[in-house]
């Protein structure tokens, strides 16, 4: 019986893949609207694929990643020029699953790529796009890795490490202190690659480090020790390389004791304001740096929260914005080579890397951006500080 | 005629080679000839891994019957030191395919040492605490990767827990990063090793099986009691069979990990082991050709219900109870029975 079984598993097997080799998968695609010239859509419709996780522990990223290019591509649509076909892939926070989402998209026919969002699915899937030339912009995959040795893989958030050199640099320039203390995570990347580039940075701007403590995971409660060095040692700003849940006990036990320093954090503070149970008037006066203010003056980005709200019921983030401008810097950048859809993957790449690496794009997450050849975005963080309970940009 | 004359069990384990070689020669002549789709591409080398990690944890599970639940582990360790094997010799072996065989091996040869370490303690117990027991294995290995950092340099290796105190020299290359585990791997396996993979361990699997000592294994599983009243030596051969399954799962781990360019120790983790797990009950306890097939049915199903999109697990999971409940009907468990006797009936 268990041969019979096996046989007729076997069989189901065969035909499983024989099934699978002939199929491709075509989910979620937002194609061209109806009302546009054939030709034309025909000629100039590109295939952009992603993956993202969209279910685990990170969905909240790839989510928000998926709606605001999606957002993004329907707008583009709606215009003249170049339009895009979007298929987005759920790659779980996992680089296994990322790969076979990214075999997935190639057998769909994608064109161009928005990468990973995550940053080690991201190192999986750029090799792919390295191996097989098909040009990466990445919203949001941070790490160093997802770009090191790869020409035609680009980033459009902050390395990591950029991060610690551009606080320096902006605490120097707006002359915010010359004594400072700095409190980061000893076991986790990215709060010690944006320590080092601080500290690296730090001594050459007139800056004086004079407090400089750790915490770890498990033992990220009590800060009485770290708060009351930088105290004594007289600092008159705190650096926290860090997300929000350590800053938020920070915030509060330097209360306790006294302690009003300028606090500075990076991108991993934004949210912290709509963390549960934080008591807001603690974060009054917390300068952060990020690229992406949603409560920001400027018209573009009052349009694009008004219809993400309106779309998806929520305030996008960071990522949101990060993915809206990717499609909009490939339409810029297709616009401006003169690419066509019948282009092969080669000369797509070859044209988006030279467009990339000479043009200059204005989203909403800075104005004036640049690569450089690592695929290293350049662009001018935006200084925020929170006024009672709200973003509030300072420049 | 003349097949009759091997035993059930020859048969069926010459079946099994057979069907895997030509599973193997169908799928090189599709990849040839460019009609396989480049998901069914990506998914080949992954394919190989999970089979040889079912087909070891069949060994522990379905034959020395003993609930392991830390397979992932020994994949795990497998997995760094295959990676680290092949990066260390890059310069030293050109050739990708030794270099590949030397991590394949030397992956095998550490989750074997592991295996063994851990089953001192694991193996004298029994049942529902031995597979708590390995849980907690599978979760401590784990641990130590995520902490383990570990460089190269030409002083050679350096190693340090918890905090990346290495002091390495200018050029030096960090292989393990602690939770960044390990990156920029160059891709070098391949399907036809992950074949020949496959093979050799179904070589070892059945001839161990077939031999005193399997058979010292099987009635271990049938009655302990028995099996030591008659003087066989429970802990050994207990041992004889963890072992060996924890190696194969080394060499799994080490093929898997070569096949993508970054990988990290959570990955390997409790979700991994249950995986397997699944694999191996729904191919049938002790029955290895079950194992290969639901391995490589239950890695291609995931991918396949993509057009699913947002109900892709749920319908995963609907399809993964269904053929559990099919599997275990009596009704159709008793018609594949009269199937099989009616054949025979008329071949004889």
């Amino acid at each position: 019986m268990k041969k019979a079984l096996s046989l007729i598993l076997a069989l189901a097997m065969v035909l499983a893949l024989a099934a699978c080799g002939s199929k491709s998968g075509e989910t979620e695609t937002t194609p061209a609207p109806d009302n546009t010239p054939a030709v034309e859509a025909d000629s100039l419709t590109f295939k952009l694929g992603g993956t993202g996780p969209l279910t685990g522990g990170a969905a909240i990223y790839g989510t928000a990643v998926k709606n605001a290019a999606e957002l993004a591509v329907e707008e583009i649509n709606a215009m003249s020029g170049v339009h895009f076909e979007l298929n987005f892939q759920d790659d779980a926070h996992d680089a296994e699953k990322a790969v076979n989402a990214y075999n997935t998209l190639k057998d769909w026919g994608m064109q161009i790529s928005l990468g990973s969002v995550t940053s080690k699915p991201a190192e999986a899937t750029s090799a792919e796009n390295y191996a097989d030339r098909i040009f990466a912009l990445t919203p949001s995959a941070s790490s160093v890795a997802t770009t090191a040795g790869k020409d035609n893989v680009f980033q459009m958030c902050f390395t990591d490490p950029n991060q610690g050199s551009a606080s320096a640099q902006y605490i120097a320039d707006k002359g915010l202190a010359t004594k400072v203390a700095v409190i980061w995570k000893n076991d986790d990347v990215y709060s010690k690659g944006i320590y080092d580039t601080f500290m690296a940075a730090a001594p050459g701007l007139g800056l004086e480090i004079v407090s400089d403590t750790t915490f770890a995971d498990g033992s990220d409660t009590d800060f009485s020790v770290q708060v009351a060095d930088a105290q004594s040692k007289g600092a008159e700003l705190v650096f926290l390389p860090m997300y929000y849940t350590p800053a938020s006990l920070i915030f509060a036990q330097a209360k306790a004791t006294g302690y009003a320093p300028t606090w500075f954090g990076v991108d991993g503070m934004d949210g912290i304001l709509t963390l549960e149970g934080f008591d807001t008037a603690l974060a009054e006066g917390v300068i952060l740096l990020t690229p992406f203010n949603a409560d920001s003056d400027d018209a573009r980005t009052q349009a694009f929260v008004e219809k993400y709200q309106e779309k998806y019921g929520e305030i996008p983030n960071q990522f949101a914005a990060d993915a809206y401008d990717c499609v909009y810097a490939y339409k810029q950048a297709l616009e401006a080579a003169g690419c066509t859809a019948d282009m092969s993957n080669e000369e797509l790449n070859d044209a988006m890397i030279a467009q990339f690496t000479s043009m200059t794009f204005d989203g909403l997450t800075g104005a004036g951006m640049t690569w450089g050849t690592d695929g290293a975005v350049s662009k001018s963080p935006k200084g925020m500080i929170i006024q009672n309970g709200a973003y509030v940009g300072l420049d | 005629m003349k097949t009759m004359k091997l035993s059930k069990t020859s048969r069926k384990n010459f079946l099994t080679y057979a069907l895997v070689i030509l599973a193997f020669v169908i799928l090189q002549a599709l990849a040839a000839a460019g009609t396989l789709s480049s998901m069914l591409r990506g998914l080949l080398v992954p394919i190989c891994a999970y089979v040889v990690m079912a087909v070891s944890l069949n060994l522990t599970v379905g034959v020395l019957g003993e609930l392991s639940l830390g397979h992932a582990g020994f994949m795990s360790v497998g997995a760094f030191m295959g990676v680290t094997t092949a990066i260390s010799l890059q310069n030293a072996i050109p050739s990708a395919e030794l270099r590949l065989v030397c991590a394949l091996l030397v992956g095998a040869v550490f989750a074997g040492i592991v295996g063994f370490l851990v089953g001192i303690p694991v193996l004298r117990l029994n049942g529902d605490y031995l597979a708590i027991v390995t849980l907690a294995f599978g979760e401590i290995i784990k641990s130590i990767f995520n902490n383990l950092y570990l460089g190269l340099d030409s002083h050679g290796f350096h190693l340090s827990l918890l905090d990346n105190k290495l002091h390495m020299e200018d050029g030096g290359r960090l292989i393990i990063g602690g939770p960044m585990g390990i990156g920029g791997i160059q891709k070098i396996a391949n399907f036809a090793t992950g074949f020949a993979l496959i093979m050799v361990c179904l070589i070892i699997i059945f001839n161990l099986v077939g031999s005193r000592a399997g058979r010292a294994i099987m009635a271990i599983r049938d009655n302990r009691i028995a099996a030591e009243s008659v003087g066989i030596p429970i802990t050994k051969y207990k041992m004889m069979a963890f072992v060996t399954s924890a190696a194969m799962a080394g060499a799994a781990g080490a093929l898997f990990a070569l096949n993508f360019s970054t990988i990290v120790a959570n990955k390997f983790d409790f979700n991994t082991s249950i995986l397997v797990l699944v694999f191996v009950v729904l191919g049938g306890l002790g029955n290895m050709l079950g194992s290969i097939v639901a391995a490589a049915a239950l890695t291609i199903l995931p991918e396949a219900l993509r057009q699913f999109a947002d109900y892709r697990m749920l319908v995963y999971a609907i399809v993964l109870i269904l053929v559990m409940l099919i599997r275990n009907n009596p009704t159709i468990r008793s018609f594949l029975e009269r199937f099989r006797l009616s054949r025979k009936g008329g071949a004889a």
